[in-house]
């Protein structure tokens, strides 16, 4: 088992460094990565915008249900659900969301190039595959990912705010009062923090179990599940790891 | 011109090539053949550098590949084009773009220049018509034919094709074994090509080299192969006996014409091809 793991650590290390060398042609490059930010970007939003809204309306009912105390003010519901959306929900929900539709899509994409040879043909033409299929990937993942989680955050706290009102829990003066109340810039940093770091292993680890896919489709499927299954185990670590040293 | 000199290639305890020298001459189909697992794919696959040879040279036109660093290997890939089995061709653009790409990434010149460069290479192949339209949305013979416009687009020195005939029916396997056949001459590519098809053996093998288990065990002509004794050679060949005859039908019209004579005489080699080693 540690030799596997040994093994697989290795070979990913040797995938990032391969990455960097002076690009063929930059026009090529630029093209591509502009392609994956629109593929994880555009193509994610939908997706993000759905579990947002509800992950920020459960979150206000959630907390309504909890802080039955009459001392408590009402406005300490919205602050607990902006925190709670900002720190946690926010980042590492949609992340584990963005290593399954995103994750699956690149470790299938560059799976499916592997066993067609489409990555062989790009070999031959003296193109430096991993520079050129796997960094903008992951450069664009960086980039996108962060700005989903921020609309997530956003889009988390008005759905709160929304499912507060409708059910007659909090009003939207109480809500945007609990919002402004003790509000801490550095948890924005904390969540940006989070989200880059998982952008990264999102993508780096998907493209690693895609690129080295050996056989056929049944092994395109097995690369997919297995990378979006250590990606997240990796999230889920990471975020503990980085809640532990950055707060 | 590339020399092979005495390569070997294993994975793990399994030697696969044991040593296996050749010349593929320039201007001229090079045919590699042999039965599955015989080694072929390997050793264009070492040939073209995807798998590193454990031992031996690899020298293209008097550059060492083998010793190369990856910089001067990408000035030497950028000389060869390459037919994969399966046409390799990228899903997600349209047969235009795939021809376009090489020329896209390596290519000088404006758009305008080309887009008249791949136009020139599709009419080639017989596509033009197809350039608007995805892989998926045409035929095994028509991807090979993408294939080979793509592979010489940038005027390569070197063209490799894998088992370009496999899975297209006779006709169509014969008009794309005419093409390389004249994109070889007229381009005076060094083609090297992987195949089963015995008809492009006889067809199209300006030079053919035989592997048996790792090793090779046949060198000669088309016109040498029908009058080979290799005992081993003549039961891959001319399995079928059919193909016993059609062999018999050959060596008479061969000899009768005394074109095999001439180009022996010629050439200054054996009767038959040289046997191995």
């Amino acid at each position: 088992m540690e030799f596997r793991f040994f093994y697989h650590f290795g070979n990913y290390l040797l995938m990032l460094k391969g990455m960097f060398s002076r690009p063929e042609n930059m026009k090529m490059y630029w093209k591509q990565f502009m392609q994956q930010c629109v593929d994880i970007g555009v193509g994610s939003f939908g997706i993000v915008f759905i579990i947002s809204l509800f992950m920020g309306g459960v979150t206000t009912l959630q907390t309504a249900y909890q802080l039955v105390n009459p001392i408590i003010p009402k406005s300490t519901i919205a602050q607990v659900v902006r925190d709670t959306i900002i720190l946690e929900f926010a980042p590492t929900l949609t992340s584990i969301v963005l290593a399954g539709v995103v994750g699956s899509k690149i470790a299938s994409e560059l799976g499916n190039m592997r066993v067609s040879e489409q990555i062989d043909a790009l070999e031959i033409m003296g193109i430096n595959t991993k520079g050129y299929l796997i960094l903008p990937k992951i450069m664009a993942a960086v980039l996108m990912i962060p700005v989903l989680v921020m609309i997530a955050g956003f889009l988390g706290v008005w759905g709160g705010k929304e499912a507060g009102v409708l059910s007659g829990i909090i009003s939207p003066d109480e809500f945007i009062q609990g919002l402004r109340q003790d509000f801490k810039a550095y948890n924005v940093f904390f969540a940006l923090a989070k989200s880059y770091t998982f952008g990264f292993i999102i993508s780096s680890v998907s493209a690693y179990y895609g690129y080295n896919v050996r056989g056929g489709a049944l092994e395109i499927g097995k690369a997919s599940t297995t990378a979006v299954v250590v990606s997240c185990v990796l999230v889920l670590f990471m975020d503990y790891a980085l809640t532990a040293i950055l707060l | 011109m590339i020399e092979l000199q005495d390569i070997k290639k294993g994975f793990g305890d399994k030697e696969i090539l044991k040593g296996v020298s050749a010349v593929m001459e320039s201007g001229k189909v090079n045919l590699i053949i042999g039965a599955s697992g015989s080694g072929k794919t390997v050793m264009m696959k070492c040939i073209v550098g995807l798998i590193e040879v454990d031992a031996g040279k690899i020298i293209y036109d008097g550059k060492d590949f083998t010793s190369m660093d990856t910089h001067e290997r990408k000035a030497i890939r950028q000389e060869i084009g390459m037919l994969f089995q399966g046409s390799a061709l990228f899903d997600s653009m349209t047969v235009e773009q795939n021809v376009m790409f090489p020329l896209d990434m390596f290519g000088k010149g404006s758009y305008r220049e080309k887009k008249k460069r791949v136009a020139e290479c599709l009419e080639r192949v017989n596509l033009k018509d197809a350039a608007k339209k995805f892989p998926a949305e045409i035929s095994g013979g028509m991807k090979k034919r993408v294939g080979i416009a793509r592979a010489i687009v940038l005027n390569p020195k070197y063209l490799f094709c894998d088992e370009p005939n496999s899975g297209l029916d006779p006709q169509t396997s014969l008009l794309i074994d005419q093409l390389i056949k004249e994109l070889t001459v007229e381009y005076n590519i060094t083609t090297v090509m992987n195949t089963h098809d015995m008809n492009t053996v006889m067809e199209s093998g300006d030079h053919i080299v035989y592997m048996y288990q790792g090793q090779k065990q046949w060198e000669g002509s088309n016109k040498e192969i029908v009058f080979s004794d290799d005992q081993l050679l003549n039961d891959f060949i001319f399995a079928s006996e059919f193909l016993r005859e059609a062999k018999e039908m050959r060596q008479h019209e061969l000899f009768s014409s005394g074109k095999w004579k001439e180009d022996l005489k010629n050439k200054g080699g054996n009767e038959g091809g040289n046997d191995k080693k």
